[in-house]
């Protein structure tokens, strides 16, 4: 038996699980630290982090290689993991939000396809523009065009799926299957005119990967994937009250379509940057929020701060799975992904089969 | 201080589903919409809430409801819905929360007392979606409520708009929401609910708004509302309304009709 100890505290609300959430945070926020710094020393390279710290503070110079592997291999891809993990769960929370439904998700419902469609497009026409726009973009001119095609299917999605404020969901995973079809189509039309090598690159990039990760890809996606996330929390509010349904969520003093507006905006923005960096990776949208949606329940002011942690963790623990399973090979993360989040989702569908009315 | 529609009419496509409807509601009592099945009574208070556009003038408290803002019309009035799904897993503390928090304040203090308003007490740590129909429908009504918890402030009277609030509730529940309902227009609220019962609406409405057909047919004390002709005409069947001492009246269908 242990012994209880007399709670001192005001007495809490039954039912609040805010304190909860928080703690949840903090100590997610402390595992993403640890798990970020175990990722900077795991490699094939044998550059060891605790070599490289022990020589900085015997104030030696580091090694070349180690400089080399830590600071241009290793920690742009351990930030972009952070990015694009913490994209992928918030994009996931904040369209579940919106459309009032635990299954929808940018890589499922075909957000991430339209994403995909921009950035191929980018990728194989972007030698045609006018050298002027091309420079004008330069880096950015990928990320920026997965953006426009995530945000365009994101609308397309919301109208096909939402009449007078109510959200089917059937409707919306067979329009996420139709409108996902015809990006992936629209794509292959555009593949075909590819050249070798960028026919290479659009293969790797589409298997979803890390592995590509530099400074100026990095630079280029990661502050559109900043704004996403620092904005998402602003639209916590709304999207609880959305909970209630669209016309209840005007009663309680809602500007309804404004949330909307920049909810499908966050989320494009987030997909369309983390599908530009770094291709297809599914499942992190689905899985993350719904497993904190038990941990500490779906209230948004704590939900989207979460997801980013937890989306962050699990993005560099798969990136860390790929890298080691069949070393010096690396296997694609959105495998690994698939791997793990594929079996989860049909849980949550077994899980809700009842009450989803599918 | 009150709630006035005037001349309000509401177009489906090109139906037009409300005609030139005109009401009146006073600050401090109950007033009743009922009439038959379609008769527009849901589309008249989606009208009244400013949910659904109209043609006319809605003045709430003397200001036009089109020239307020989300924000002010949430402060100023609360709306009970029909029947509300919930599509993630919250706590009943937490959905009480929500109309509060939307408008950026704190809640904790007033949902226990929300919930011992509509007889939930001890709820607030269960799931929502694990409630009955009658239980979830009295947790929406604590949200409601917990939004516009003083039925007077510096800016006037508040507003309760109840879209059939015991339509899902057992008798005792129907006597604890329409006592909860009489309360707030005591304490100097308006209260404005769309009602089924007639005999409930008799005992506890102070003004009753009779509909047929996207028409007001009449409006006015319960006396004066609940007539055997005005009953026949607007729900199309017999009843006989027999006034009963010190209860009041009492609306009864004909045995052989």
């Amino acid at each position: 038996m242990v012994a209880v100890t007399p709670d001192l505290r005001p007495e809490r609300l039954e039912g609040d699980r805010s304190h909860r959430a928080r703690r949840l945070g903090l100590f997610l926020a402390l595992l993403l630290a640890v798990v970020a710094v175990i990722s900077l020393g795991w490699g094939a390279s044998g550059t060891s982090l605790t070599r490289a710290v022990s020589d900085l503070m015997a104030g030696r110079e580091l090694a070349v290689q180690d400089r080399v592997v830590l600071m241009d291999i290793r920690l742009p891809r351990v930030l972009m993991g952070i990015f694009v993990g913490a994209s992928l769960a918030v994009s996931g929370a904040v369209m579940q939000g919106l459309f009032r439904n635990p299954l929808a998700d940018p890589g499922i419902v075909g957000v991430s396809s339209g994403a995909s469609l921009g950035a191929i497009l980018a990728i194989v026409l972007g030698s045609a523009l006018p050298a002027g726009i091309a420079a004008f973009f330069g880096w950015y001119l990928v990320p920026v065009a997965a953006f426009a095609g995530g945000w365009l299917t994101t609308i397309a999605l919301y109208r096909i799926a939402t009449r007078r404020g109510r959200t089917s969901v059937a409707t919306m995973l067979l329009a996420g299957i139709a409108l996902a079809a015809i990006m992936g189509a629209l794509s292959g039309v555009v593949i075909l005119r590819a050249s070798d090598r960028e026919l290479r690159d659009l293969t790797f990039w589409g298997l979803g990967s890390l592995a590509g990760a530099n400074w100026p890809k990095l630079l280029a996606g990661a502050p559109i994937m900043a704004l996403a996330l620092l904005y998402a929390p602003w639209l916590a509010r709304g999207l609880n009250a959305l909970a209630l349904g669209e016309a209840a969520a005007g009663h309680v003093g809602i500007r309804v379509q404004k949330v909307k507006n920049r909810a499908i905006l966050t989320v494009a923005a987030a997909t369309g940057a983390a599908v530009a960096v770094s291709g297809g990776i599914g499942f992190v949208g689905i899985v993350v929020p719904h497993l904190l949606r038990l941990a500490s329940g779906p209230d948004h002011r704590w939900l989207l701060v979460n997801s980013a942690l937890l989306g962050a963790v699990t993005l560099l623990l798969a990136d860390m799975v790929s890298r080691t399973v069949i070393a010096p090979a690396e296997l694609p993360i959105g495998i690994v992904t698939a791997i793990m989040g594929g079996p989860f989702f049909l849980w949550i569908l077994l899980r809700n089969r009842g009450v989803l009315d599918l | 201080m009150s709630l006035i529609a005037t001349d309000i009419r509401v177009s489906l496509g090109r139906k037009e589903i409300l005609h030139a409807v005109s009401v009146e509601a006073r600050a401090g009592e109950i007033t009743a919409i009922v009439g038959p099945n379609g008769s527009g009574k849901t589309t008249l208070m989606r009208s009244l809430t400013g949910e659904l556009p109209s043609r006319g003038r809605i003045a709430l408290n003397g200001r036009d409801i089109a020239r307020m803002s989300p924000e002010e019309l949430a402060q100023r009035r609360g709306v009970l819905p029909q029947a509300a799904a919930l599509s993630f897993p919250f706590t009943v503390a937490e959905v009480v929360r929500i109309g509060v928090e939307a408008r950026g304040e704190r809640a904790e203090a007033l949902v226990p007392a929300a919930l011992a308003a509509v007889d939930l007490p001890g709820f607030s740590g269960r799931l929502y979606q694990e409630l009955s129909g009658g239980e979830q429908q009295r947790v929406q009504l604590a949200r409601v409520l917990a939004q516009v918890w003083q039925p007077v402030d510096a800016d006037g009277p508040r507003w309760l708009m109840l879209d059939e609030p015991v339509s899902s509730l057992d008798i005792a529940h129907q006597l604890t929401v329409m006592r909860l309902a009489a309360d707030y227009a005591q304490a100097g609220g308006g209260v404005v609910a769309i009602m089924h019962d007639l005999n409930l609406t008799a005992l506890f409405a102070q003004k009753l708004v009779l509909m047929s057909g996207g028409r007001v047919l009449c409006q006015g004390r319960p006396g004066e509302v609940l007539t055997d002709d005005s009953l026949s005409l607007a729900y199309g069947c017999r009843l006989r309304v027999n006034a009963v001492p010190d209860s009041g009246i009492w609306v009864l269908p004909h045995a052989a009709a």
